[in-house]
Order: structure tokens, then sequence, then C-alpha cells
């Protein structure tokens, strides 16, 4: 502790896992935006992506209310945020945007994607995948043109609902911390546009690297033209996010307000690592330098001509940094902001528990989770290109 | 604590807890039907809650009172039995860093640096100042809940445990409150907790338990100088009234538009 906190705060509110909750919303949303860049948007180079892409979005959306559920005082109580959800609350909204986008949007566009592959794999399989595909379908077996014309139109028109949705779902995360006018590293109208650059940044990211490793382990050839799209568009939101949060940081500076010098202290004593070094350097310029000069961003073919398996090993890295980089974000925003006196006069700790329900322990849980699920939902619905299509065979596994 | 929970009690029943012969199945089906039949007026708007609350507290009223506090800075010594008070009369825990109210010292130096303590809360007194001979002021500052007319605790809420009495008192509803500590976040005073043992959000409730019976917060009953000074807002002739029309005044974080209601008098521009 440094200077003087009130007496109330010197327990930490929000923890690692509420830290955790905007980074799986913002992959969430990431991942459907990019699904939708092939589908809405056409760009047909993605394509080896989309269900990836789809799958991924499902197995995060799935996990991310539970560190918020873990967190809560009283989650027996949760559901009066369904009941008597007070409308000004902008926190209240949570559960309607998350069942809206759950319901409405993924689940609908997964099923009428696969609706077709479900019929085929159904009559293929025996035993209970039989059963189980036939279950998915929902009775619904019909493929003539006709019923598959309607899947094709109805998934798009999802998807084209599913962009502002995903939209609604992360710029709201960064709305309940950028409408807390009490705290000032919070409250900036940025907020919402910032977290949703950066969940489109952090959602191409982990596609790209899930696309990479599970086409690598399951022996197949990498799509270099996909790839090199996915890099590409991971440059352009990239550029688009950094921009914002410089923005957001010579605004705040420039318009030097009463908080802006313990604002500073906090950057200088307590955010060193987590924004300077890993959320600037290793999340944002690496990476920028990395993919503008390798991928065909600025230029057709790249600055620098570099072999593919050069490319993909730069991809890879790149987009790692990239999520440590959203990570240190989310940790920068949810900790930082509680990291200095609402008085203006002080700096407190965050010490993190190893063990515990809010300890590192349930956050690499709950990190490691969508990942299982995602396996899981693979196996049933594999993603994979070659899987696709009319193929009678049962599917493949993962 | 409720409109409800701040009932007086010793209203003659006597329940089973408390050493009353126990209800049987059917006193117990016609309470129910009691209940429900009472209830649903409520529901339909019908009948307000505040006023049956008033029937049912002794004539209390909330529609008739809107209160406030006042706090003369100069008139504060920083002996904290109101914190001591506070702590005892509202069940708060006992160990550092759960405050409903709390004493901050501020020491003034000629070179413009400003030094502010609270160690616990004020509770345990304050130590000496360190280079005596170099102050240029020194002062006390009781901090409480503001009960703001306009409160970010009470909006961002997500279930609305937390709501803003007829009478003006921001309360929480214990059984309700979730503890996501949303309102925590958004007070700007730092004047909300999260109760330890009831996993729910705790502050200072201007011991409403008492102002239904017509007395005042125990902070301002135990206050030796008569820093504090508590009453209705607006209208009537009470003390705080007095002090209102006799002082200047001032809010904090005026900027923030949340309408304190505890406004202070002679507060230095360095008090946040």
């Amino acid at each position: 502790m440094q200077g003087y906190i009130y007496p109330n705060e010197y327990e930490l509110q929000w923890s690692l896992l509420i830290v955790l909750y905007p980074y799986l919303t913002g992959l969430v949303a990431g991942a459907f935006i990019l699904a939708s860049l092939e589908r809405v948007f056409n760009v047909k180079e993605v394509q080896p992506t989309y269900r990836l892409a789809l799958l991924t979005a499902l197995a995060f959306l799935i996990v991310a209310p539970l560190p918020l559920q873990a967190h809560l005082g009283h989650p027996e109580r949760s559901y009066q945020i369904f009941l008597t959800p007070n409308t000004k609350s902008a926190m209240a909204m949570f559960g309607f945007v998350y069942a809206w986008y759950l319901m409405v949007v993924l689940l609908l566009e997964i099923w009428l994607d696969y609706r077709k592959d479900m019929v085929q794999w159904a009559q293929a399989s025996t035993g209970w995948r039989r059963w189980l595909y036939y279950g998915l379908t929902l009775g619904a077996t019909d493929l003539s043109p006709r019923a598959l014309r309607f899947d094709e139109s109805a998934g798009r028109w999802i998807t084209i609902i599913g962009i502002p949705s995903a939209f609604l779902l992360h710029g709201y995360v960064g709305f309940i911390f950028g409408s807390v006018k009490a705290n000032p590293w919070w409250s900036s109208v940025l907020m919402p546009v910032v977290f949703l650059f950066s969940a489109i940044v952090s959602g191409i990211a982990l596609v790209l690297v899930l696309y990479m490793l599970t086409t690598m382990f399951r022996w197949q050839k990498i799509d270099m033209p996909c790839l090199d799209k996915l890099a590409q568009f991971l440059f352009y939101a990239l550029v688009v996010d950094a921009s914002l949060e410089s923005l957001d940081f010579i605004h705040r500076l420039y318009e030097a307000e009463e908080s802006i010098e313990i604002l500073g202290q906090l950057v200088e004593n307590r955010l060193f690592i987590s924004l300077i070094v890993l959320q600037v350097l290793i999340g944002t310029l690496i990476p920028l330098i990395a993919l503008g000069t390798t991928s065909p961003a600025l230029r057709k073919g790249g600055m620098f001509r570099t072999p593919p398996d050069l490319r993909q090993l730069i991809y890879l890295t790149s987009a790692v940094f990239v999520q440590i980089g959203i990570f240190s974000i989310r940790w920068n925003v949810v900790i930082g902001g509680q990291l200095f006196s609402k008085s203006l006069r002080g700096l407190t700790v965050y010490k993190v528990e190893l063990l515990g329900i809010e300890g590192l322990g349930m956050t690499i849980a709950l990190l490691v989770l969508p990942f299982a699920i995602l396996w899981a939902i693979a196996k049933i619905l594999p993603p994979w290109p070659e899987s696709e299509a009319v193929r009678p065979a049962a599917p493949q596994t993962a | 604590m409720t409109p409800d929970g701040a009932r007086p009690s010793g209203s003659g029943e006597v329940t089973p807890a408390q050493g009353g012969s126990p209800v049987d199945r059917r006193a117990f089906l016609g309470h129910v039907i009691e209940a429900a039949c009472a209830g649903s007026p409520l529901l339909l708007g019908v009948v307000k809650l505040p006023a049956l609350v008033a029937q049912e507290s002794g004539g209390y009223d909330a529609t008739e009172h809107f209160y406030g506090m006042g706090v003369d800075v100069t008139k504060c010594i920083g002996c904290a039995r109101c914190v001591a008070a506070c702590k005892i009369e509202n069940d708060v825990p006992e160990e550092p860093y759960f405050f409903n109210t709390w004493i901050e010292r501020y020491v003034l130096r000629p070179d413009g640096r400003v030094e502010v303590d609270s160690p616990n809360g004020g509770l345990d007194g304050f130590p000496p100042i360190e280079d005596e001979g170099n102050v240029l002021r020194t002062f006390f500052v009781p901090k409480l809940c503001n009960h703001c007319e306009n409160p970010p605790c009470v909006q961002v809420c997500p279930v609305g445990a937390t709501f803003i009495t007829e009478d003006g008192v921001v309360l929480v509803d214990e059984e309700y409150c979730i503890g996501c500590r949303y309102c925590i976040q958004a007070c700007p005073y730092g004047a909300r907790y999260m109760h330890p043992d009831k996993r729910v959000a705790g502050k200072c409730t201007f011991c409403y338990h008492r102002l239904v019976k017509g007395k005042v917060p125990a902070c301002v009953e135990v206050c030796p100088t008569g820093a504090r000074v508590f009453g209705e807002v607006e209208g009537r002739a009470t003390p705080l009234a007095q002090f209102m029309r006799f002082n200047d005044l001032q809010v904090l974080k005026p900027n923030l538009n949340t309408r304190p209601k505890v406004y202070y008098a002679n507060l230095d521009v360095e008090v946040r």
C-alpha cells in the first residue's frame, strides 16, 4: 500500500475471475465476427475456419458466465437477475444479452449450418451415434434443394443479426466498466469500443492458433491463403485496436483531469509489466511489426517474402503474443482499476490467491474448460473442412 | 436492512422461535392464504408498501420524512466514538477494513503536501504527527455513505437489492443481494464493503431501525462535540435545517452529480 486509501478499499472487490470474464466473452465475440467474414462478407479464403470459429465461440460462451457465478457472494440467488432485473442496471442486462446470443444467434446458426451434415451422418452411422445425430436434427431431415436453400439463407440472416449481437455482447461488457463514473480508470466512452476491437483481435488470434494446431495434429496441410488472410485481418484489427487504445491514452493525458496524477503512478508502479511490457510491447508492437511485414496486409505477398513455414511460425507466435496482450488488457482494466483509491491519494496491491474459488487454480481450470468443451463438440460436430460436404462416411473424429 | 426489517420489535406477537406454541398445519395454511390475500393488492399496486410499513411500524410514515446529515468539520475532534458506536449498533464486523463510517485525519504541510490517514477507521486513535513544527493545518473529517439522491450504487445493482427509501435513505436488502459487488465499485466514496459473513454489500443505514422509532443515528447520538447533525433536509425546523441555513455547505465530489445528502460545513478543498 502506498499513500491513503479509504478503509473499505483494502479488500479488492473483483478478482482474477472477473479478469477472465471479459477475456472469455471477447474471444466469443471475436471468433463469431471472424466466422461472419466468410458468411456475410464473402471472404472465401477463411472458409476453412468458419465452423471452427463458430464452435470455438460456442465453447467459450458456455464457460463465460461461470467465473461470474463463482465470484458471487450468493451464487444461489443469481437467477434473480432474470426474474427481477433492475432495468436501470447495465449488469442486469447480462442474462438477456447472453441468452439472446446463445439461443438466437450461435446455436441456431450452428444448427442450420450442420443440419445437412447431421442428417447424412445419422444415415451413415449406427448405434447411439445414429440416434444422437437424429436427435440433433430435431427431426428436420428434409434435404431437398429447397430446404437446403432455406438453411443457407436463414443462416446468412442469422449471421447478419449475429454481427450486431456480437458487438452488443462485448461492447456491453465494456459498458459495464466504462459507465462507472466513480472510477476514472474505467469511466470512458471509448471503453465499449476498445473492448470490442480487442475482442475481434483476440478472437481472430485464437482461431488462427486453433486452426494451425488442429490442422497440424490431424496431419493435414495448412491452407496458406486462409492463414495469410487470417493474419491480414488480425493485423487490421490490431491496428484499429491499438489506435483506439492510443486515443484513449492521449485523451486522458491531454485532458489531465484530477485523477491523472494517481493514474500516472498506477501505470508506473503497479502496471508497468502488464501494461507497458505485456500489453503494449509483446501484445501489440511486436505482432504489429511481425504481421505488418510478413502478412499480405500492407503489400500483396508481404513486405518481405518469407517461406510458408517461416510465415506459419511468425503468425503462430504473433497470435500467441496477441493473446498474452489481450489477457493483459483485461487484467489492466479490471485489476488496474482497483489498484488505486477513489480518494485519488494512494495505491493498493492485489495478491492472487493460489487455491480457492477465486484463485489461480480455478482461473486456469476455467481457461482450460472451453478447450475441453470444444474438443467434445468437435468430436460430435467435426468442424474440419474434409468432414464437411456430402461424404456419407461416418464423421472423422478429432 | 429493509424497511420491513426495520420494523420495531415487540409488537406483542410471539413466534414459535421465541418460545410460543408451534403453528399447526391448518393454522399455517390459514396464514398462507391470509398472506396471499394480503399480498395481492401489493402486487396489483393498489396498496403502496411504505404505507403498509407505516401502519405496522407504530405510525411511522416514511413519506413524511426526507433525511440527511450535516457534518461540521471544525467540530470533529477525531475521537471516533461515532465509529465505535456504529460498529456496535449495526453489527459491523470488528476487524479493520469494514466501516459504515470512519474518520480521516488530514495534515496539510506548508509546501502543499497533503497527508491523510485513517488507521482502523480512527478507532484506535491516530499516531502523533511527524515533523509537528512543519504543519500548516490539520483537521478530521468524518465519512459515511452520502445517501445520495442520485446514487450510482442503486443504479447499477442488477437485481434492485439496494434501493432508496421514500424518506431518502439508501439501504441494502440482505435477503436479496446476490453479492456481485458492482455497487461497491460504483460508489465514489468508498462507503460500501462486502460483509465477510453475510456475503452481501454492507453500508451505513442512517440507523434506519432507530429512525423509525424517532431516534437519531447512533453516530450522531454519541458525538461529544455535535459535529454530526441529523434531521430533515427540507421544510421542517430540525437541527439539520438550522445547520444548513447558517453554514456554507459543501458535498463530496459534486462533479459526479450524485447529489449527496451528507452536507459538510467548513470542508477543505483537499477532502475527497
